[in-house]
């Protein structure tokens, strides 16, 4: 390496362009987190009920299996359109019954299919789950997943 | 070994070989029920198996560093560590913590971020142990003398603690969860990890090779540099599609794939202070595992990130297979084999031995990472197709995974090689043959 770089000047490089790169960094963060509370959420839907269901998707590690926005791990659907998927948009209802009644007929015991296991929900916190759900399916993810298949 | 606490180093090791055994074995699981869903489907679910899988990675790892930092710190600082007693409490708090995690998760009690599954408790036992060990590195480094490679690995283990507070803030709000959890994330592997990856690969090659510090430690400012001059930045491939601002796929774009540099930079950086050493070191193991981890870093992190991570590419690949292969060579590649190297170069001393098993512990090396770099490829060629039908034409997901089968079963395969690979790099590594104890083993200290 040049010679014309000394050990404390690359030093300072470190720690002043470290510095630098963070403060830009926590500035985007901060004017994204704006972006997420303003336009990008339904910060104002963000009800009892799907605080509610965001816990019970975590309570049960919903996440080790299924992705939702694509985080996650890959054994199961994609889940942040799944309200999408089942049609919610056009009719609600039956989008609802349909996600709880799969969640209810689990596992399937089908020889060679993956078992969802069966999380003994209630009723409510079936109801809260999907609320959850359809709060996260619009979400504004830039257009993301490409089609309903997620 | 020239100082006596540097033992504590042995407890850590130990602890983070039991817990990489229970690793592969809870993966080769995992992929297993990829190819027989029924099995255990019952007893233990997918997802329970996978947290194991992940948490038991994660936790070795920095049980590693922790075992790495205790080894290299007197011999840097040119002092004793602050309390050896302390090291072990830090430790045994650690594995105690580790044990309760997995014990909570088969009995299905866990929080439900992912790799933040530790309930409240453990993630406060976590804290602790952090901040036991923050304190006494920190007090072994102010007393003792200051380089450039403790620095640099203080540095970055006070920035692993700080960020995982970040554990500890879990918004009602998805997108601002997720926005957060990558500070955690993000942060730790595309970031401050290689600050403690860039400074132990720094200290093995002045042990190693001979080459003068002054030059290894020039080298070691440059890299962590470009580590986080792209890294923190480059957490805008994470900001794609979680209802962040449209922005982040610019930065994302530019800075996640200039990420690939600084794997580059430790690639050329090793062979080069080996080229320029020109010395012929007695453990050739840990010198092919040091090698080797900047190669397959380069490979798993590097190309393989870089593969993806472009916002046009990744609207069709993120959440698919890909990213599984990715994550697979990017941990055994940058911090897995990190972790072998040091403990390949630091147990003979620490045992009093001449550098035993060499070519069992090089059968390992040769076995596990070939084995790794085929699961990667299956996986990534399981990803190709997965994209095409499910992202592209639009087939439902377990449609899709019907068609994908055959590399599961091929990625099981691998799987298993990898158990095999890793069974002899444990046993070349904890034990010793009986044959004659070296004379010459405490001298060889130092260089």
């Amino acid at each position: 390496m040049s010679e014309r770089l000394t050990k404390s000047a690359a030093r300072n490089i470190f720690y002043g362009g470290t510095i630098f790169f963070l403060v830009i960094f926590l500035g985007l963060t901060l004017q994204s987190h704006n972006y997420i509370v303003t336009t990008s959420t339904n910060e104002d839907e963000l009800t009892a009920s799907v605080v509610a269901g965001k816990h019970i998707w975590e309570r049960n590690a919903c996440i080790n299996c299924h992705t939702l926005l694509g985080e996650g791990a890959y054994f199961a659907p994609e889940l942040g359109n799944v309200w999408v998927r089942y049609g919610g948009k056009e009719d609600p209802e039956g989008a609802r019954d349909s996600l709880k009644a799969w969640m209810q007929s689990q596992p399937s015991g089908i020889e060679g299919r993956r078992q969802m296991p069966q999380f003994n929900l209630s009723d409510q916190e079936l109801d809260e789950l999907v609320d959850f759900l359809k709060w996260t399916s619009e979400i504004n993810t830039q257009g993301w997943p490409p089609n309903e298949a997620g | 070994m020239k100082y006596q606490s540097q033992k504590v180093a042995l407890y850590y090791i130990y602890g983070a070989l039991t817990l990489f055994a229970a690793q592969i074995v809870f993966g080769v699981v995992a992929g297993t029920v990829y190819v027989f869903p029924n099995f255990l489907s019952e007893v233990l679910p997918f997802n329970v198996i996978r947290m194991i899988h992940t948490n038991a990675l994660i936790v070795w790892l920095l049980m590693g560093y922790f075992g790495a930092a205790y080894y290299l710190l007197p011999e840097e600082c040119e002092t004793e560590i602050h309390s050896p007693k302390l090291a072990i409490i830090q430790f045994w708090l650690f594995m105690a913590a580790a044990l309760a995690a997995v014990v909570c998760y088969i009995l299905g009690i866990h929080e439900g971020r992912e790799f933040l599954e530790q309930p409240l408790p453990i993630k406060v036992a976590i804290v602790v142990v952090a901040l036991i060990f923050l304190y006494n590195s920190t007090l072994t480094l102010l007393k003792g003398r200051k380089t450039a490679i403790s620095n640099v690995l203080i540095v970055g283990l006070w920035f692993v603690a700080l960020l995982f507070l970040f554990a500890f803030y879990n918004p009602a709000n998805l997108s601002l969860d997720k926005m957060y959890w990558w500070y955690v994330i993000h942060l730790w592997v595309e970031g401050v990890w290689e600050l403690i990856m860039a400074s132990i690969l720094a200290f093995l090659m002045i042990k190693m090779t001979g080459v003068d510090r002054e030059v290894i430690e020039k080298w070691l400012y440059v890299m962590v540099s470009l580590s986080l001059f792209t890294g923190i930045l480059g957490t805008g491939h994470h900001y794609l599609w979680i209802g962040t601002p449209g922005y982040w796929q610019w930065i994302g774009n530019v800075f996640s794939t200039l990420e690939i540099v600084p794997f580059f930079a430790m690639v050329v950086f090793c062979f080069y202070m080996v080229w320029k050493g020109g010395r012929e070191h007695p453990n050739k193991a840990a010198l092919l595992w040091a090698l080797g981890c900047s190669v397959m870093a380069f490979f798993g992190a590097g190309v393989w990130g870089f593969m993806h991570t472009i916002s046009s590419i990744n609207y069709y690949s993120h959440g698919t297979q890909i990213t599984a292969a990715h994550g697979h060579l990017a941990f055994y590649g940058a911090y897995v084999m990190l972790n072998l190297a040091i403990f390949t170069y630091a147990l003979p001393y620490l045992r009093g031995r001449a550098p035993y098993n060499q070519q069992l512990n090089m059968w390992g090396f040769w076995i596990t990472t070939s084995a790794m770099a085929f699961m990667t490829f299956t996986l990534t060629f399981a990803g190709i197709v997965q994209v095409h039908l499910q992202r592209v034409l639009g087939m439902a997901y377990m449609e899709v995974q019907d068609q994908i089968a055959l590399f599961y079963w091929m990625r099981l395969g691998a799987g298993v090689v990898v158990l095999i690979g890793v069974t002899l790099i444990i046993w070349s590594l904890v034990v010793v043959p009986r044959a004659r104890p070296a004379t010459g083993a405490v001298r060889q200290t130092g260089k």
